[in-house]
């Protein structure tokens, strides 16, 4: 199997914080993996170097056989990298039709009116047609982050980073949140999925990654993970 | 059954004021045969003043180039026709486009510098190439100096169109290039804002608003900000420096101090857009009348009416950040220049 994500002792401070700590893992085209870890662990500053919104301090990021490490973001999208903020960054002004729009054309290089049938599926998909020629600046939070998905969905990507997206949803809402996601996954997107909502993250994932001040603690089958002690400590007064 | 769907950006009002627009247009060109010559100089002053504002506009309000050293490229602009007139006899309308040549080839150095930083030292960054622009240009002697100089009579005379005028209107050769003047403000003014508004509606359009709204989403979403930077600022500095050969064209006079005058080709331009509202097209049509009857009405009381100007943007920030465009369009969802791409089912 081919490995479409290489990460090498990638590392990062923020002055004297350290948030990736020589971060190395290996991610298998077709792979969801899955990333736990408590608050301020550096979980999100990671997608951000995988993406190129941040740059390293040191290591090295390989995507599809490609040293990317100082590629910019807009290309690393371009390459297939789909991804989605934890906070909501929605183009406010723009309606979220238009929201998919900027990504399907310019994410994947196509005309407009190519991609209207794939954009309006993927709204469909997300619950969000009904809203799809509202601006997305008066969306509510939990609409916010469904359209972080669906912007991330509509530039076709190969490898799918999802921060936090099932918070905050009823049972009915995460399930077909989760539907969504496997079938994204079985068509054969690779997924790396940050969720505090473990039972969503763990309906789905084959790996999980646990981070803490920004090392890796723990990378393997979900189970094993989260039976271990340093887990269970770390998770303590969360969810077990 | 799964539904087909179209994207649409038409709209009733975008019609409307399309027709209305073509209508404004043709009473326009016609206005000269009725029109006071006092009004065809307002409004010359108007047409190149919201020019102006829209490139700013282009600029700060879609990429968020914020630069307040845009008079580098009006007085460039302006120096380069005068310099290409009474050098090598360039007739003054065909130097017009070297107005615009030149201001873009200073775009490319200032933009390699001023890009290197961000925020508020971009701002100064523009403002000091600017500076230095003036200085070397109060340098050069064949266009009077420090002190600047005039157009040449038989270069006056000599501006294409200018007897035909005459004879047209029957008016005198110094109303009659008013007339050209204005004519080539009214051309320049809608080429600029037609142009603009058939970018936003482009492929490239729609991610410069996203570029506008939020820069890392942007990127993240395949935008190339700094290809749409580059675009922007050149374009931005070729319509500028025609704007400033015109404006010092019509005016006959140029010095270092009026040309790179930070007040009037910045200050002033960067009020219209704010109170106008930025980062939409209409913002600075509205913003450019506003100013006008201000300048209008306060005409007489000199540095007071710099005060109030000052007072009333930081008041518009505060209370309508959108601008006056802004607050009527929020209320009530009109919009003359529509560039929202409609999601339809297709019956
Ligand atoms: N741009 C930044 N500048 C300085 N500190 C930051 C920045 N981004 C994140 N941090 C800090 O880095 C730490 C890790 O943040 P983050 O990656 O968002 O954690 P997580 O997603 O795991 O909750 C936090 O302490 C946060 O405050
Ligand atoms: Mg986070």
């Amino acid at each position: 199997m081919t490995t479409i994500l290489s990460l090498k002792d990638v590392s990062k401070s923020f002055g004297a914080l350290k948030v990736a700590d020589h971060v190395s893992f290996d991610l298998p085209e077709g792979q969801a993996l899955g990333i736990i870890g408590p608050n301020g662990a550096g979980k999100s500053t990671l997608f951000n170097l995988i993406t190129g919104n941040l740059a390293p301090d040191a290591g090295r990021i390989e995507y599809l056989g490609r040293d990317v490490t100082r590629v910019a973001p807009m290309q690393r999208c371009l390459a297939g990298m789909g991804r989605s903020f934890q906070i909501p960054q929605p183009f406010t002004r723009l309606t979220v039709f238009e929201n998919l729009l900027v990504a399907a054309t310019h994410g994947q290089d196509r005309r407009e009116s190519e991609v209207v049938d794939d954009v309006a599926h993927v709204l469909e998909r997300t619950e969000l047609i009904d809203v799809a020629n509202r601006p997305a600046g008066g969306l509510t939070l939990l609409q916010r982050k469904r359209l972080e998905l669906a912007r991330a969905m509509a530039t076709q990507p190969k490898l799918l980073l999802l921060d936090e997206i099932a918070g905050g949803l009823t049972d009915a809402e995460c399930s077909a949140l989760i539907e969504t996601i496997r079938a994204l996954h079985s068509g054969g997107v690779t997924i790396i999925w940050i969720e505090h909502v473990l039972h969503a993250l763990t309906a789905v994932v084959e790996r999980l990654l646990v981070l803490d001040f920004g090392r890796v603690i723990g990378l393997g089958d979900p189970d094993e993970i989260m039976d271990s002690r340093e887990v269970k400590e770390i998770y303590l007064g969360i969810e077990v | 059954m799964t539904q087909t769907y179209t994207a649409s950006a038409r709209t009733r009002a975008g019609t409307l004021s399309g027709i209305a627009a073509l209508i404004l247009l043709v009473v326009a060109i016609v206005l000269p045969s009725f029109a006071s010559r006092s009004l065809i100089q307002d409004l010359f002053f108007i047409l190149t003043m919201l020019t102006l504002a829209q490139f700013w506009n282009l600029l700060a309000g879609y990429t968020g180039l914020v630069s307040v050293g845009q008079q580098a490229f009006v007085g460039f602009g302006a120096y380069m026709l005068f310099g290409a007139t009474i050098l090598w006899g360039v007739n003054p309308v065909a130097a017009l486009f070297m107005s615009g040549v030149f201001a873009l080839l200073l775009a490319i150095p200032t933009a390699f510098f001023a890009f290197r930083l961000s925020g508020a030292y971009f701002a100064i960054g523009t403002w000091v190439v600017a500076e230095v622009v003036r200085l070397c240009v109060a340098q050069w002697q064949a266009v009077g100096g420090g002190t600047g100089t005039s157009m040449p009579r038989d270069a006056r005379d000599a501006m294409w169109g200018v007897e035909w005028i005459e004879i047209l209107f029957d008016v005198r050769s110094s109303a009659a290039r008013d007339i050209l003047a204005y004519w080539l403000a009214l051309a320049l003014a809608a080429a600029t804002i037609g142009g603009i508004y058939w970018f936003l509606r482009t492929r490239r359009g729609l991610a410069l608003a996203a570029l506008r709204d939020n820069v890392e989403a942007a990127k993240s979403t395949g935008v190339d900000a700094t290809r749409m930077k580059w675009i922007v600022f050149l374009v931005a500095a070729f319509g500028t420096g025609i704007a400033g050969g015109l404006i010092f064209m019509q005016n006959g006079r140029i010095s270092p101090d009026s040309a790179f005058s930070v007040t009037e080709w910045t200050a002033f331009v960067i009020f219209i857009v704010v109170i106008g509202g930025i980062g939409t097209l209409e913002g600075p049509i509205i913003g450019v009348l506003v100013f006008f009857f201000l300048q209008e009405l306060m005409a007489d009381f000199g540095a007071v009416y710099l005060i109030v100007l000052g007072l009333l943007g930081i008041a518009i920030m505060l209370f309508a950040p959108t601008g006056l465009w802004g607050f009527f369009a929020k209320r009530t969802g009109i919009a003359l220049f529509p560039t929202q791409r409609r999601l339809e089912t297709k019956r």
